[in-house]
């Protein structure tokens, strides 16, 4: 069964050089026309684009599908159902699962449950097995599987004798070795950013040096190795400088930050209110300034949503007891164009950020393109498999935590009014979410 | 008619504005000195009485009783104050109320309680005393003495001692002191 | 800030003026006055429920709370969660619930999680909640029974009574705390209490016990201990709280002890007048030596007696009811 013919009509169509105005012609899974008064064969969906922007669809390096293990959080089906509501066409699920995605087995279920998902489910394989940090997961065969990104995510690999041996054994496989950088020592099992609201809130916090002396560290031994390393959500003003340094520097290094980071601060967490709890902690409000500063620099390779399900029962706990992490797939595309400058944003940074700059992490482009996933953060051209995002940057709308797609309901923006949104996305040329309902 | 603002510190939140003074402080003195001897004729045992001034608009009235009584009998009658803030059946409804000083160093089994207030109305301020002393031990006797009666009772009290029977409307207030009495209005602040 | 806690909740001391500081400590003058009375009891909350739900033990706190709520004649549902089946890692939300559904007027509770009582207050809006310590974040009634015991003492001490002074006892009064601060959330409901009434509060401690960024909150970091002590007009001890892991914190309690301790040799530094408190329980020894607890300077106990007309004030205010409007007086 082959899916209907798409024209996506009057929008701009945005990069990766340059953007136009023009029509998109889709079928059997690819762009077969691009032009600026395309003929529609009988029988296309027509998608009126006029005032919003035509792009790769957004790749979401860092998402948490909690299946298997955790499904009365989310699964892998209602979370990528959130993900193309947001825009995305490609996700990386992470492998914090019960058990790990840490075998052969494990990664092959996942990427099995994936193929009916509404969007293109990529895995990230563990780094050790059971994510304990102790003994390296079996990466060479997971690379046969496809996987590309390997991290022990929710955690940092702690032992730095064994990070050292991960990254040597993995440089050759041309993979990456992503990290949640954090010092558990100095973290001292912390709920919120170390200062003076932790302090006078009297919650145990979790400096920053805590994130960023790992990153040091890390950094040095990528220098040491070779290998690639993919620094995950990085949430200070010193990390970014690090990282950014570093990669002047010549080193295979990439980063990522997340929307939370660069939109909410620690006072969010005086109301002692479990929806802002997350790892790494909401930091001051000079960090998020100079996340944000960052970002529109273009110095930052990915913004990755780190979506974090959570029943409601269990961030209905005390602050130090809930489990940290926050929804993020609905709104990233939208608080990323706040970030970029709203409406005035330039749209080439906007994809960049969202589409091509995590694809070309993930290694889903075209050039990189593996069994089992379409390319994206493409080129808008003909040939190029149709996995799009039409983006209308000038529509808003409030954040009802009670209609989302995620099972889930533990968003920070609840009745947070969000400027931009996702018209439209299609995923190998399948219309997957049109104005917001799933099709 | 000189203004005059008396913060009402029973009701956080409320001021007295007076509109018109209906007795002069000699007619009070007058009133005080005739109670004395009503008392004095009602009790023969002067001594075995208490005067208890309720907090805060009684206390003068009962220490100028006192006085009074001191001057014509001789006898120094034991006084105390009580403060019935905690009794109140209104609690719910009606502001918590600043509270003051109770002091009643008497022991009061087998004595005749004279209460004293400034302005008897409804009725529950005294009830609440009621309550208040029965936790006290039990008098002989318990009488009660107001400077103004204003009517408008919601329970079955009445005062022994009246200095002036004054009626007036509920959207009235009254005010009175040793330095006279005062009709007006209570006005949010 | 809030001007008064009645018919509100008392989570933090954070958010009290001055004015409802002085509210809850003149009212605990009348609640003395009760409690010295044949029948120590007063009908005010008469057909109140109030639930005790201590999730962290602390049998003394309990008991002057309960005993508080029973001499306003509460009627008192009390529920040791900390020895039930209730587990670490069951919704907050559920068991407040639970509890509500008796329904209940007031909820005094301790957890050893800062800020479960701000999140309680969101879940049963309509329920009063009173703090009795939460994690390390505030304990107010301590700090307010403190506060009184000061005022009590430099009140009789002047010739004066608590109420007719006011806040004015506090002016420049220098209030030094000593020990686990970081820890502490009676340092901290300590340090609003004194700061909002006037006062000028010094911290002492070693290092690791010190909050971190200290520097931005309203007190003088002590360099010197022994100068401290020699200029303090009160010195409140804090006990090191072992149970949140103040002992990884210093070397030993030993260490602690030649360092901070109030000790005889380090009591001697103090003028005559200097009042020592502290919140109890104590670890003689460590912070304080046995003498010194004992000795005439040291208002413990009244500390302890003062617990229960503050804690009757706070459930007063808080529970009685009434919003503030006004109706003609009678």
């Amino acid at each position: 069964m082959t899916n209907p013919t798409l024209v996506i009509r009057g929008g701009l169509i945005v990069g990766p050089l340059e953007s136009f105005l023009g029509d998109v012609l889709i079928a059997d899974g690819r762009i077969v026309e691009v032009g600026s008064k395309v003929t529609a064969p009988s029988g296309a969906i027509e998608i009126d684009a006029a005032g919003c922007w035509v792009g790769p669809g957004f790749v979401d390096l860092h998402t948490h599908l909690r299946e298997p293990g955790k499904e009365s959080a989310e699964t892998i089906e209602t979370g990528a159902f959130a993900a193309a509501l947001g825009g995305y066409s490609a996700v990386v699920a992470m492998p914090n699962t019960e058990p790990s995605l840490d075998s052969v087995a494990m990664v092959g279920y996942v990427l099995e449950r994936g193929k009916s998902a509404a969007v293109d489910v990529a895995v990230a394989g563990a780094i050790t097995i059971g994510r304990q940090g102790e003994q390296m997961a079996p990466i060479a065969k997971l690379a046969a599987l496809g996987v590309r990104l390997f991290t022990d995510d929710g955690n940092g690999v702690q032992d730095a004798g064994l990070m050292r041996r991960a990254l040597t054994y993995a440089q050759p496989l041309g993979v990456t070795l992503a990290q949640h950088c954090e010092d558990e020592s100095l973290a001292q099992g912390g709920t919120m950013n170390e200062g003076a609201s932790s302090s006078r809130l009297g919650l145990t916090g979790r400096p920053a040096i805590a994130e960023e002396l790992m990153v040091m560290r890390d950094i040095e031994l990528v220098r040491l190795t070779g290998c690639s390393m993919h620094f995950l959500h990085l949430s200070t003003e010193r990390s970014i400088a690090l990282v950014l340094e570093a990669r002047a520097q010549g080193l295979p290094v990439t980063c990522e930050v997340a929307p939370h980071h660069f939109t909410l601060d620690e006072t969010a967490c005086e109301t002692f209110d479990p929806e802002f709890k997350v790892h790494p902690p909401l930091r001051t409000a000079a960090d998020v300034a100079a996340l944000r500063a960052a970002l529109r620099a273009g110095a930052i390779d990915a913004v990755a949503t780190d979506h974090a399900p959570h029943t409601p029962e269990s961030k209905d706990m005390a602050f130090d007891e809930a489990p940290p992490g926050m929804l993020g797939l609905e709104q990233a595309a939208g608080l990323t164009l706040e970030a970029l400058g709203g409406a005035e944003a330039d749209p080439l940074a906007f994809f960049s950020v969202l589409s091509r700059g995590p694809a070309r992490v993930a290694q889903l482009r075209a050039q990189d393109v593996r069994v089992g996933h379409s390319a994206h953060g493409g080129a808008i051209s003909v040939g190029e498999d149709a996995n799009l995002v039409i983006f209308d940057p000038n529509a808003s709308y409030v954040v009802d935590r009670d209609t989302l797609a995620s099972r889930a309901r533990n968003t920070p923006y609840h009745g947070r009014t969000i400027h931009g949104r996702a018209r439209a996305t299609i995923v190998r040329g399948r219309l997957v979410q049109l104005e917001g309902n799933l099709q | 008619m000189a203004e005059r603002e008396r913060l009402n510190t029973r009701q956080r939140g409320t001021v007295f504005v007076p509109k018109s003074q209906l007795l002069s402080p000699e007619e009070v003195q007058r009133a005080v000195r005739r109670m004395a001897h009503e008392i004095l004729e009602r009790n023969e045992d002067v001594s075995n009485l208490v005067i208890i001034g309720l907090q805060t608009g009684g206390i003068c009235f009962a220490d100028r009783l006192a006085a009074v009584i001191q001057e014509v009998s001789g006898v120094d009658v034991e006084t105390g104050t009580l403060d019935v803030a905690f009794y109140r059946d209104d609690v719910t409804i009606r502001p918590v109320l600043e509270s003051a000083e109770t002091s009643v160093d008497a022991d009061l089994a087998d004595r005749v309680v004279l209460l004293v207030d400034d302005v008897l109305y409804t009725g529950r301020t005294i009830r609440a005393a009621l309550n208040a002393l029965a936790d006290w031990g039990r008098p002989q006797a318990i009488q009660l003495a107001v400077m103004i009666d204003r009517g408008h009772r919601e329970l079955p009290i009445r005062a022994d001692y009246v200095g002036k029977n004054l009626p007036t409307s509920q959207e009235e207030a009254i005010d009175a002191t040793l330095d006279g009495v005062w009709i007006g209005t209570l006005v949010k602040k | 800030m809030i001007e008064s806690i009645a018919g509100g909740n008392l989570v933090s001391l954070a958010t009290l003026s001055q004015r409802a500081i002085v509210e809850v400590l003149d009212t605990a003058e009348s609640f003395v006055e009760v409690n010295s009375r044949t029948v120590k009891k007063v009908p005010a909350l008469k057909g109140k429920v109030i639930a005790s739900l201590f999730f962290e033990e602390s049998t003394r706190t309990r008991l002057s709370f309960e005993t508080a709520a029973k001499r306003l004649s509460a009627d008192v549902l009390s529920l040791a969660v900390a020895s039930s089946s209730v587990k670490k890692g069951e919704s907050l939300r559920d068991t407040i619930n639970t509890i509500d559904a008796l329904g209940i007027d007031a909820v005094v509770m301790r957890h050893s999680s800062s800020g479960a009582p701000v999140q309680v207050s969101r879940y049963v809006p309509h329920v009063r909640v009173i703090n009795a310590g939460d994690g390390q974040h505030q304990h107010p009634t301590q700090g307010l029974l403190d506060a009184f015991t000061v005022r009590q003492v430099l009140a009789a001490r002047a010739g004066t009574s608590g109420r007719e002074s006011g806040s004015e006892l506090f002016a420049g009064l220098n209030v030094l705390i000593v020990g686990d601060i970081r820890h502490s959330r009676v340092a901290r409901s300590d340090i609003e209490v004194y700061t909002r009434l006037g006062a000028h509060v010094t911290v002492a401690a070693p290092g690791t016990l010190l909050p971190p960024d200290i520097v931005q909150w309203p007190v003088t970091v002590a360099n010197n201990f022994d100068e401290a002590l020699a200029t303090a007009d009160v010195v409140g001890l804090l006990r090191l709280q072992k149970e949140r892991g103040s002992g990884a914190f210093v070397p030993s309690l030993g260490e602690f002890t030649s360092t901070f301790g109030l000790t005889s040799r380090r009591a001697k530094l103090l003028r005559p007048e200097t009042i020592i408190m502290h919140p109890g329980p104590m670890n003689r020894g460590v912070e304080i030596d046995s003498q010194v607890a004992d000795s005439s300077a040291a208002v413990i106990e009244q500390q302890v007696r003062n617990g229960v007309p503050i804690r009757m004030a706070v459930l007063y205010l808080t529970t009685a009811g009434a919003t503030l409007e006004s109706g003609p007086n009678d």
